[in-house]
């Protein structure tokens, strides 16, 4: 696992960075995304949407009311917020069960803390936080190839760090 | 003609409600079990519970359905149900008591969309049809804006494209520390505030599309409450007056696009009259600003009563009921279309 770290300024550079990563996703993916509210879960969920190819004219909605909303691109993808879950059970209610284990769908899950049992060992954990106005540090633990091929595809517009850089000004 | 009698079942969420409706009009009852006390302690709709509660109380309600309506099962022509959208644990109970009553009566089994329901209950309470008309469906899953033709073909024109206004509310009132549901908190400490005490973003008001954005509302009131870099980390530094001051400055930004997408797609579509239902029609600042709109605008504002606001039974009767005319029928393999909302497949 890699440790990439970066701001961003803006919710176009959170759902650029959401879509490259959607864009490179193998089947079988869990994302686990964490952060307070407002700290672009949804926007960084959205642009994972869109790199899947779900088609712009669908619109990708949060998911807190209904628990789960499901969508199709390239990988079936189930977006799940766990924030209102107090049980188990109830994720295998919604049929989100089957996602976890067939291996062919991509989960994005909000707030995953709240089932971490849940979370598989290889999963992708994207972490949000709010760093003052419409900074937000983003970071990421992602298996090394993804992290090398995460940092290609956005090499034009995101300054990635990774631990064992020696940060400079920031 | 004789009469027709539609019994309704409607469980896509916290309220497990059963109705009895004639004509697609009069309501003889209209039974609402408001499961909010429970729902309140987890400061939010926890679906194990509303699930429990539903299989608890689905058969109690049916039975003062039509004790109140003073009619048995066998004066029912149709039994109409959700289907769906909404919480999978919740929609199988009621589509589960519908089948099951349909079968052991042996009559016609309905299924009714909850959205297109909220869309149309405002004719609960109109002699005639309203229709064509504009409807605003706002709720905590949904924003949404509806060109209703007629019962048979409602288009939607616009939704949000991330936090629906209901649930906005909710994540302003956990960040006001109002409690839940937020509908009511907000409006009510609103009344004391000065709604142009803060101006916070209005996204995509003057965009020529009907669609709406909230999530950006939503953290622009986090940063104005926690402060920046997160400083305060909670509402607790504010006074009464300034939290009144917030909650009144929400309201007003997340209320005017609302106003001005609806009666905009009045005028597109050449309606005359705007229907509002959901949830968050219960707000008086969004009832007041929509009729001053519609005043000036000079189209007729249908208000759905508060009773048929929330998710209720009796819109389901009324769809139903349409639905049963229109030879719309469903067998025993209906199943609710749940939380995974199916899209663009």
């Amino acid at each position: 696992m890699t440790t990439l770290t970066t701001r961003t300024d803006s919710p176009e550079t959170t759902r650029a960075i959401g879509h490259a990563l959607g864009a490179i996703l193998p089947p079988g993916a869990f994302v686990a995304l964490s952060g307070a509210l407002g700290a672009g879960k949804t926007c960084f969920a959205q642009g994972l949407a869109r790199g899947l190819g779900v088609p712009e004219g669908e619109p990708i909605v949060s998911p807190t009311f209904v628990l789960a909303r499901e969508y199709y691109g390239r990988l079936r993808l189930v977006h799940i917020d766990a924030y209102r879950l107090c049980d188990l059970d109830e994720l295998y209610m919604l049929g989100v069960d089957e996602a976890l284990n067939d291996g062919a769908s991509v989960v994005a899950m909000e707030w995953p803390d709240r089932f971490e049992a849940l979370v598989p060992a290889n999963a992708i954990r994207v972490t949000l936080s709010h760093d003052g106005n419409d900074i937000r540090k983003i970071r990421l633990q992602i298996d090394a190839a993804l992290a090398d091929a995460l940092c290609r595809a956005t090499v034009d517009r995101v300054h990635w760090r990774s631990p064992s850089e020696t940060p400079t000004t920031d | 003609m004789p009469m027709t009698r539609i019994l309704a079942i409607e469980t896509s969420c916290d309220e497990t409600s059963a109705a009895v409706v004639v004509d697609g009009r009069a309501v003889l009852s209209n039974v609402v079990s408001s499961q909010m006390d429970l729902h309140a302690k987890y400061g939010g709709v926890v679906p194990e519970i509303a699930a429990r509660a539903h299989i608890e109380k689905i058969g109690l309600i049916v039975e003062q359905a039509l004790q109140e309506a003073a009619v048995t099962y066998s004066d029912i022509d149709a039994i109409a149900v959700t289907d769906g959208p909404g919480l999978i644990g919740s929609l199988l109970i009621g589509v589960t008591a519908a089948k099951t009553l349909a079968l052991t009566l042996d009559k016609p089994l309905v299924p009714v969309d909850h959205i297109e329901a909220h869309a149309t209950s405002a004719a609960l309470v109109c002699d005639d049809d309203p229709w064509p008309a504009v409807s605003l469906v706002v709720s905590g899953g949904h924003t949404s804006i509806y060109h209703v033709a007629d019962y048979d073909h409602i288009e939607l024109m616009g939704q949000t494209y991330d936090d629906a206004a209901g649930e906005t509310f909710d994540k302003v009132a956990a960040i006001l520390d109002l409690g839940f549901p937020g509908g009511p908190a907000v409006d009510r400490v609103a009344k004391a505030g000065n709604p142009k005490a803060i101006r916070f973003p209005r996204t995509w008001l003057n965009e020529p599309h009907f669609n709406f954005s909230y999530s950006g509302l939503k953290t622009a009131v986090l940063y104005h409450v926690y402060g920046q870099g997160k400083k305060y980390g909670s509402a607790a530094h504010l006074s009464e007056q300034e939290i009144a001051d917030v909650a009144a400055s929400f309201q007003d930004a997340l209320i005017e696009p609302l106003v001005i997408k609806t009666a905009r797609a009045a005028a597109e579509r050449g309606v005359t009259t705007i229907c509002v239902g959901g949830g968050v029609a219960a707000n008086s600042a969004l009832r007041a600003a929509l009729q001053s709109a519609c005043d000036e605008r000079g189209l007729r504002l249908l208000l759905t009563p508060m009773k048929y606001c929330t998710d209720n039974a009796a819109m389901i009767g009324l769809l139903g009921h349409q639905r049963f005319l229109a030879g719309v029928r469903a067998d025993l393999t209906l199943e609710p279309r749940g939380g995974l909302v199916r899209t663009g497949r």
